[in-house]
């Protein structure tokens, strides 16, 4: 029973500890999302400016802590984990893989001038 | 690491979910899971269709925190993301109050499960109430525009490149007065009238030397063009047909109309999630509050109310970042 207490106390503890990080992590984001360095915004990777992998990335790290601290992942089983974990990541990438690479053939064919925008 | 299958109280049950647990997870929390999986992957469909409009129509997406610059009791204020800020910040601490009253639940401490849980309801509600005002925010527009024969919009700016509202374009308004029941009989109602008509605006961008236009298109470092002054009252005088104050679902002053389909539709959509989840959390409380979880011996419930919860805001944490930030 001591020992349970003991366990509470440190599960009460972790909570707080990522509520800390999921402020700070949003406080960076809105940070960077208002002062939008120069930089960052300009240069580019795949496609995307380097500010929005900076923001993507660390939404993906705040999705790993509500996942696994609040919602226990991290206590389910192996099985459970990976039957949720890996058929949303596989899925959505591959609809995301899709969807951004059709979308900006279609913006090549506006800009390339097969529509035209009458200005 | 590995869990343990906890009794719920509701074996033998119709529901109970029978002798076997896969998983070691119990009945009711693996369906909770399979909920979960597919709406996930249902707000990646939104999400995803979202992204492939906004490459398509890249250069006349709106940039976000020039939409969301409001904060209430702060008029004329730009406050750029403060206040989208501040509601994340509210479901993020609704979630670690339920986290907590899960846990409260696990040492059977029925007064913290119902005090953490009467945080949770309330933390919904003001995010509810915040989304309310970001729409009427948003339904409102703040500056105003104009929208060309292409359908495109162009917006206003001086000379230090600040946004200027229509009412500092037009110096007088010729809008006719809207029909209306009461000021004669109509067969039915006009439709919404802007401020200004669009000759308004063309005779005060004549007379105000300082004013420029930014048109949707992007320069090669990906900054939207700022025509020069003759160009501006070229394009003013030869393309502009009508003004647009704020957002409908057919335009809005802020570029692309898709984009306020979107918002509305995905906003609107995670919200429908939010009032779920409050509707769920209330009712449980009330369960809480009545003893039932402390009869079974389990505040199991209070754990798979929980997980949607969480849900709702891991799926806030993503429409935040693809609406509010890139």
């Amino acid at each position: 029973m001591a020992h349970d207490a003991a366990s509470h106390e440190s599960s009460v503890k972790r909570i707080w500890y990522v509520f800390f990080l999921l402020t700070v992590l949003t406080t960076a984001e809105v940070i960077l999302g208002i002062i939008k360095p120069t930089f960052l915004v300009e240069h580019k990777f795949l496609a995307l400016k380097f500010l929005n992998w900076i923001f993507i990335i660390l939404t993906l790290v705040k999705a790993y802590f509500i996942t696994w601290a609040f919602m226990h992942m991290e206590g389910e089983t192996k099985g459970l984990r990976r039957a949720v974990v890996w058929t949303a990541v596989f899925l959505i990438c591959y609809l995301m893989f899709v969807l951004l690479v059709e979308g900006d053939y279609i913006h090549e064919v506006y800009k390339a001038g097969y529509v035209k925008y009458n200005f | 690491m590995e869990a343990t299958v906890v009794k719920t109280g509701t074996e033998g049950k119709t529901w109970g979910g029978g002798d076997h647990s896969p998983l070691k997870a119990s009945y009711g929390k693996l369906m909770m899971w399979f909920f979960i999986l597919s709406d996930a992957l249902t707000f990646s469909g939104f999400l995803a269709a979202y992204g492939f409009s906004r490459y398509k129509f890249i250069d006349s997406w709106p940039v976000a925190d020039e939409v969301f610059n409001h904060f209430p009791f702060l008029h004329g204020v730009d406050a750029p993301m403060y206040y989208v800020a501040l509601m994340t910040f509210i479901l993020i601490f609704s979630s670690v109050t339920m986290v907590l009253a899960v846990n409260a639940g696990h040492q059977m401490k029925k007064n913290k499960v119902i005090f953490y849980l009467f945080l949770t309801v309330i933390g919904g509600l003001i995010f509810l109430g915040s989304q309310a005002w970001e729409w009427k925010n948003f339904i409102q527009g703040t500056y105003g525009a104009v929208e060309t024969k292409s359908g495109r919009i162009i917006q206003f700016l001086d000379t230090e490149g600040n946004r200027v509202a229509l009412s500092d374009i037009a110096t007088e308004s010729t809008q006719r007065q809207a029909h209306d029941r009461s000021s004669g009989i109509w067969f039915s109602t006009d439709e919404t009238l802007a401020a200004y008509t669009i000759d308004d605006i063309k005779q005060g961008f004549i007379t105000k030397e300082n004013l420029r236009i930014r048109i949707p298109k992007l320069d090669e470092k990906g900054h939207p063009i700022i025509l020069n002054r003759e160009q501006s009252l070229q394009t003013l005088s030869t393309d502009a047909i009508r003004v647009v104050e704020g957002a409908n679902m057919y335009r809005n002053e802020y570029g692309t109309p898709l984009f306020a389909n979107f918002f509305f539709f995905i906003t609107g959509f995670h919200g429908f999630h939010v009032f779920t989840g409050v509707l769920i959390n209330t009712i449980i409380f009330f369960n809480v509050i009545l003893g039932t979880y402390e009869r079974r011996g389990s505040y199991e419930m209070v754990e798979k109310v929980g997980l949607y919860w969480h849900f709702v805001d891991l799926v806030w944490v993503f429409v935040f970042t693809f609406f509010y930030l890139v």
